[in-house]
């Protein structure tokens, strides 16, 4: 492998698993939210419905997937100096395209996740991923990775969306879930409820990956 | 890498990030014009469904430019930065009511609605949220809050005498505190949104509604 410092120790332990590892480690035991706690302004932000939260994750993973493509398909063509340049430049394009493409998909969605969109080409994991894995691997691992970490941060948006869905709106989808007396918890469909539930479900996951 | 070891030529470096860019702007100019079509449908289709909200009963629609001096023309298509009203109809094309777009400041940002005129009952008959950025689980209670919508259902705007204003402008009250059907009755909790709704309807009618009760025939036409 190359001369990356930050995974060679895992690198190592892959060196004769099968590459369904490179999709894994995203979902789990290097989850971009819950482990490496990258990209929390959309995570804080968008996850005060189920519905925003996933739409919100799979916008992400989708440009995740198209720069880390990209970004290793031209690997070898862009100096070292320019890098960062172009890798932003990528970025921003997907995002664009992705922003035009909600707007196509419906336009409640696009009032709902609003400036959010646009703030996809500064959310630091897909830089990071482009930086650190995408521009040092072939073009199969780097899908592959993004593949796993784009789903690994929709499924922690999700698990942050629902939590806050439920208790602060009462419903989840839309759907009302509780009895119609329910009172529900304003707060959690504020900022502040985005950090509660944040704490929560990182204090889980440490919990059950401590005892693993 | 690669290409750690060797210093990159200037020209290896522009090349490099005028061969993404050209081929970034080809990615996005293809984008737009292949959604462009879908995102304008979208966006007259919500529209439209705002309309009919806003009027009940409404089943055929006009749209009419406000042109100098306050004269409306029927137009088919809606030419850039025109101003409109849209006028609803029955099955008997009968005027049901003008639908109207309004806008002003809000709690976090400009809120766009649109309201319904009925020039029979001089009431206003409808009332819908088209754009606005309001605190989710407070202020967007304006676009949800049964209690609230249902102050649009009749709110007074009879004109005075002169017919050249509204008698009593549109104001929100505290929640509960309604006396008047010129009043809108607030929401606590969304104080500052509800008020600003009030104060767009107020400035909005005192403006459109003596002029479109003056050309009440054209629609009628």
């Amino acid at each position: 492998m190359s001369n990356q410092t930050k995974h060679t120790g895992f690198f190592a332990s892959l060196e004769n698993s099968p590459s369904t590892n490179e999709f894994i480690k995203g979902l789990w035991r290097e989850n971009p939210v819950f482990v490496q706690v990258l990209g929390m302004c959309p995570v804080l932000a968008v996850s005060n419905t189920a519905e925003n939260a996933l739409a919100m994750g799979l916008a992400t993973a989708f440009v995740l997937l198209m720069s880390n493509i990209l970004v290793s398909t031209l690997r070898n063509f862009i100096p070292k100096q320019v890098r960062i340049a172009s890798y932003i430049l990528i970025i921003a394009t997907f995002v664009t395209m992705v922003d035009y493409l909600i707007q196509a998909i419906s336009v409640d969605l696009h009032k709902a996740l609003g400036a959010f969109i646009s703030l996809i080409v500064v959310n630091c994991l897909i830089l990071g991923r482009a930086e650190a894995f995408a521009s040092k691997n072939t073009i199969g691992k780097s899908m592959l990775d993004a593949l796993g970490m784009g789903f690994g941060f929709t499924f922690a948006l999700f698990c942050l969306g629902a939590v806050r869905e439920i208790l602060g709106n009462g419903s989840f989808f839309g759907i009302p879930f509780f009895p119609e007396n329910f009172q529900e918890w304003v707060v959690m469909i504020l900022p502040a409820g985005g950090f509660f539930t944040l704490a929560m479900w990182l204090l889980i996951f440490n919990a059950a990956k401590n005892k693993g | 890498m690669a290409n750690t070891t060797t210093e990159a030529s200037s020209f290896k470096m522009l090349q490099s990030m005028v061969g993404i860019g050209l081929f970034c702007a080809l990615m996005i100019v293809l984008t737009f014009q292949g959604t462009l079509p879908r995102i304008e449908k979208l966006k007259a289709e919500a529209l439209e469904k705002a309309i009919f909200k806003v009027i009940p009963g409404m089943v055929t629609k006009k749209t009419f430019q406000i042109g100098e001096n306050n004269t409306l023309t029927e137009v088919s298509t809606v030419p850039k930065g025109a101003r409109v009203v849209y006028a609803g109809y029955d099955e008997n094309g009968k005027l049901k009511g003008v639908a109207i777009e309004a806008s002003g400041m809000g709690f976090a940002d400009v809120l766009r609605i649109l309201y319904g005129y009925d020039p029979e009952q001089q009431a206003v008959v409808g009332f819908y949220v088209l754009e606005s950025k309001e605190t989710p689980g407070l202020g967007d209670k304006i676009e949800k809050d049964d209690n609230f919508l249902a102050n649009f259902e009749a709110l007074d705007v009879a004109l005075a005498e002169d017919l050249t204003s509204v008698k009593n402008t549109v104001v929100t009250v505290k929640s509960g505190q309604k006396k008047n059907a010129w009043e809108v009755d607030g929401i606590t909790g969304a104080t500052i949104s509800s008020r600003a709704i009030g104060n767009i309807l107020g400035t909005s009618t005192q403006e459109m509604v003596p002029m479109i009760f003056k050309n009440k025939e054209v629609f009628e036409k």
